[in-house]
């Protein structure tokens, strides 16, 4: 498979993707709520290929909306995409081969975000690796594409929709995330993970603690390795 | 002037969104550069960013954004475990699990609502 059949491949897979339609859902709310902020339709549409990553997203709209210092809507939009990083790093060794240059990596980092990285993380082990780039890149830019026409949809129709169907948008990106994440655990490390993630958000939340998902991450995941580690199992 | 005003929240998208939020992939390229597949230091990264991504979940269903708050906690944490029952009864599809899960929000918010 070349990378050119992986990056078709990638495209195909996305489309018929549960994720795509998560992506609907997510994306026709964001774009709601630029244009009840006041931005313009193609401001979100650029927002979305520039930062794609919907909670970044939502605090920009809002926080810039409500008045906020340009200093406090960069520092808002940074600490929520720290997230971005562990990911990252998990998928890229995946995909890589020893011939990959630094630049390709670079444009597969800004495609990865919670739907790419879930269908990339079980998918790609099954194309050869010198597709796989290509496959990733090809997750992206469908999704992103789905994204961007959800979010201008979203922007002229979605105030008019009813709350339930709102609240059935809303419930498709923890649903489809927690389901995602089951069915790519396989070792013990991964459940365990998934389950401190769980347990711990919330709690840090209720106790007000900053950063509360930063310390999930790092505090639930630490916990998940190093269980893993006495254990003595891979 | 009017072609920079025009261009100004374009400019405000890309120094106080695009840069702090793609610094983090940045970041992810130069970590990940000496971490071989199997790597310990990979292992680590993968729990931290899943367990992440559990954090998001609980957080979104504990406290829930918007026209989702209108359903009760319980009709949502219900709503969850239908969606993750149906997933692993129905042939481990993602899509009959996220289904059942919206049906049983939709379902559950009418009989509840507050």
């Amino acid at each position: 498979m070349t990378a050119a059949q992986g990056f078709r491949h990638g495209l195909r897979t996305a489309i018929v993707s549960v994720f795509a339609l998560v992506l609907v859902g997510t994306y026709v709310s964001v774009g709601a709520l630029a244009h009840d902020f006041g931005f313009s339709a193609s401001w979100v549409a650029a927002q979305t290929v520039l930062i794609w990553a919907a909670p970044a997203q939502v605090i920009m709209i809002t926080a810039m909306g409500a008045g906020a210092s340009p200093l406090e809507v960069a520092i808002a939009v940074g600490l929520s995409a720290v997230r971005l990083m562990p990911m990252v790093v998990a998928l890229l060794p995946i995909l890589r081969t020893p011939r990959t240059r630094g630049w390709q990596l670079v444009i597969t980092a800004h495609f990865t975000a919670a739907s790419m990285w879930i269908e990339a993380l079980r998918l790609a082990p099954d194309v050869p690796r010198e597709a796989r780039i290509g496959f990733a890149n090809g997750l992206g830019v469908a999704f992103m594409s789905v994204a961007v026409a959800s979010a201008v949809g979203g922007y002229f129709l979605a105030f008019s929709l009813p709350t339930a169907l709102v609240a059935a948008l809303l419930f498709l990106t923890p649903s489809s995330f927690l389901i995602g994440a089951i069915r790519n655990s396989r070792r013990m490390v991964d459940w365990l993970a998934l389950a401190f993630g769980l347990a711990l958000a919330p709690v840090l939340a209720l106790g007000a603690v900053r950063l509360d998902l930063l310390w999930t991450g790092l505090v639930g995941g630490t916990a998940a390795y190093l269980v893993q580690r006495l254990r003595g199992g891979r | 002037m009017s072609v920079l005003g025009d261009l100004w929240p374009y400019v405000v998208l890309v120094l106080v969104g695009f840069l702090p939020n793609e610094i983090w992939r940045w970041l992810g390229v130069v970590a990940a550069h000496r971490a071989g597949e199997q790597s310990e230091f990979l292992t680590w990264a993968r729990a931290v960013a899943t367990a992440v991504l559990a954090g998001v979940v609980a957080k979104i269903i504990f406290f829930a954004p918007g026209a989702l708050a209108s359903v009760p906690l319980a009709v949502r944490l219900a709503a969850t475990v239908v969606a993750v029952i149906a997933y692993l009864l129905i042939r481990r599809s993602i899509f009959a699990g996220v289904l059942c899960g919206s049906i049983a929000l939709v379902l559950g918010g009418l009989v509840l609502a507050p």
